[in-house]
């Protein structure tokens, strides 16, 4: 039996939009849930106060300050090599066999599963090079995991600056290295800014790498010596261990919230360039 | 002159960061887990299922049947999904829903997968339980929980696919009388394919990597699943459970256990990269 294709046309495109709409319904329920369990736990003194009792009680401040201090620094490890690479490939060397080398180690790295990440983070910088379950070391082992995010959103963004720019500048007699400071990099920026949110986005909601290279001492980390219990770790150990489902929903509440802040910021500057240069 | 030499060096030496962590990585997993792998033999390694590392048994087989069995049932609930969303965003939406709904679905990718796994221990584990029985925690629950997460790697790069495929294929159908569906079915989702695939395997790579919240919905039992109800163990979760307290050639194991969830992915990555470059 054949169906009339018009017939089938119209039994195919319900069973697609059936199965959008369930997607798209998934991706609702999971933020009405952690919205309507979750926000009404987030007052100003969830924000600012010590956790007590493991967690039972009080805040979460100190998990803020450790998610700030080992994204922050991850970041700042991560962008110069990050954006460097992309420079390198892009500007200073032909297409050939070292980019290649390059963009497929890039590649792969961004395939590496966390848990393999938290497991070389753990044996060289924990216990190898002696810097302990700390902010370091987790900053470290975060800064290798957004690397490849960071190379491929720079190399994009630098890729897309028109030719025109370099070529009037090395007419003007402006070295490579000036025309690459003062005109290229300078109109990529938002597009490498793109790719650092989207590493902060990447970083705040990573468990695996930190519970084995930050560990999950609750109290302010100081130095970068410090343990550090991030957010993400925070909810997972109350969650997990049923400490306490009100923070644990609160803490995810500030996690999912702040992950949708930065992706939607970054993904509205990413349309504003595109338009910028089509 | 000498100047732009020695920046030209520099910016090298920044590009090699990428490839040196890679290479840093793979190093020190196996200088960690390899002597564990020769000392307990390949054989035992592989292919026992009896773990009890304090013991000196250590054979991840049960693992590897159970990450495989929850990545496939990850694929048979992600893929139609993925690639319904894809089909739908490239071929059948107005263009303006397009661009509400494509970044919308890419939100998903943002949400941390502890909170995939919470959700799960929530709503889904206790629906399996109360209506399909067992313990809840189960393949199943992985299975489902992972298809979801999968659901941004096979949505984008798909839709990359779909879109790649030039109009004039779409024009050329489509004035030969064929439907919107005849088109979609025998001239862009062929033209696709490669990118297709490519997408089918980044999502397993990406469910068998998964850690976080398999260990919080598949119940970590170690046993070969019969029932799509029992609940597993897989690799990744296996290494997370065990490694805060792990220590000796107990810790080794762990890391031989690396070695071969890392084997599968490069296996998995390389195949999607050779496959992307044939297009």
């Amino acid at each position: 039996m054949r169906l009339d294709p018009h017939l089938s046309q119209r039994l195919v495109k319900t069973l697609l939009w059936t199965l959008t709409g369930v997607t798209l319904l998934i991706l609702i329920f999971i933020i009405v849930d952690i919205a309507v369990k979750g926000l009404p736990q987030v007052t100003w003194a969830f924000l600012s106060q010590d956790s007590t009792d493991m967690g039972r009680a009080g805040g979460i401040f100190p998990t803020i300050v450790a998610t700030a201090y080992i994204t922050l620094l991850a970041i700042l490890l991560a962008s110069p090599l990050g954006v460097g690479t992309a420079i390198y490939l892009t500007e200073y060397t032909r297409e050939g066999w070292a980019t290649r080398i390059i963009r497929f180690g890039s590649e792969c790295l961004a395939g590496v599963p966390s848990i393999i990440l938290g497991l070389f983070g753990f044996v060289l910088f924990v216990l190898k090079l002696g810097l302990g379950w700390s902010v370091l070391s987790g900053a470290l082992t975060l800064a290798i995991m957004v690397l490849p995010i960071i190379i491929r959103t720079s190399e994009e963004a630098i890729k897309a600056v028109p030719q025109d720019y370099r070529t009037a500048c090395y007419s003007l007699g402006m070295s490579q290295w000036q025309t690459v400071t003062r005109i290229v990099l300078p109109s990529a920026l938002p597009g490498i800014t793109t790719g650092i949110m989207l590493s902060i986005g990447r970083s705040l909601g990573e468990t695996a790498v930190l519970l084995f290279t930050a560990g999950a001492a609750l109290r302010t980390p100081v130095s970068v010596f410090d343990s550090g219990r991030t957010m993400a770790v925070h909810f997972y150990i109350l969650a997990r261990e049923g400490i306490s489902m009100p923070n644990a929903y609160g803490t995810a509440a500030v996690l999912v919230i702040s992950i949708l802040l930065i992706n939607i910021a970054a993904y509205t500057l990413m349309q504003r360039l595109m338009k910028r240069y089509g | 002159m000498h100047r732009e030499k020695f920046i030209e060096r520099v910016l090298l030496l920044l590009a090699l960061s990428s490839v040196g962590s890679l290479a840093l990585i793979t190093i020190f997993i196996f200088l960690e887990g390899f002597p564990l792998i020769l000392s307990a033999g390949l054989k035992n390694f592989i292919l026992s299922s009896h773990w009890a590392p304090t013991k000196g048994h250590f054979g991840i087989l049960a693992m590897i049947i159970s990450s495989v069995f929850v990545t496939l049932g990850a694929m048979v609930i992600g893929v139609p999904l993925g690639l319904s969303c894809a089909i739908v965003l490239a071929e059948f939406s107005p263009p303006r829903l397009k661009m509400v709904l494509k970044p919308t679905l890419e939100l998903l990718a943002g949400i941390p997968s502890v909170v995939y796994g919470f959700l799960g221990v929530i709503w889904l584990v206790p629906l399996i339980r109360n209506y399909l029985g067992g313990p809840g925690l189960s393949l199943l629950a992985a299975s489902i929980i992972l298809g979801i997460m999968i659901l941004p790697t096979v949505i984008s790069i798909s839709i990359d696919a779909l879109t790649a495929v030039p109009d004039l294929y779409r024009d050329g159908s489509l004035a030969l009388g064929a439907t919107r569906w005849q088109t979609v079915r025998r001239v862009v989702l062929p033209a696709a394919s490669s990118g297709i695939i490519t997408a089918i395997i980044l999502g397993m790579g990406r469910a068998i990597g998964e850690t976080m919240a398999v260990i919080m919905v598949a119940g970590n039992a170690l046993q070969i699943p019969t029932s799509i109800l029992d609940p597993v163990r897989t690799l990744t979760s296996n290494i997370a459970l065990e490694l805060s307290y792990a220590a000796g050639r107990h810790r080794e194991a762990l890391f031989a256990t690396g070695i071969v969830l890392f084997i599968i992915i490069m296996i998995l990555n390389l195949s999607a990269t050779l496959i992307a470059r044939r297009r």
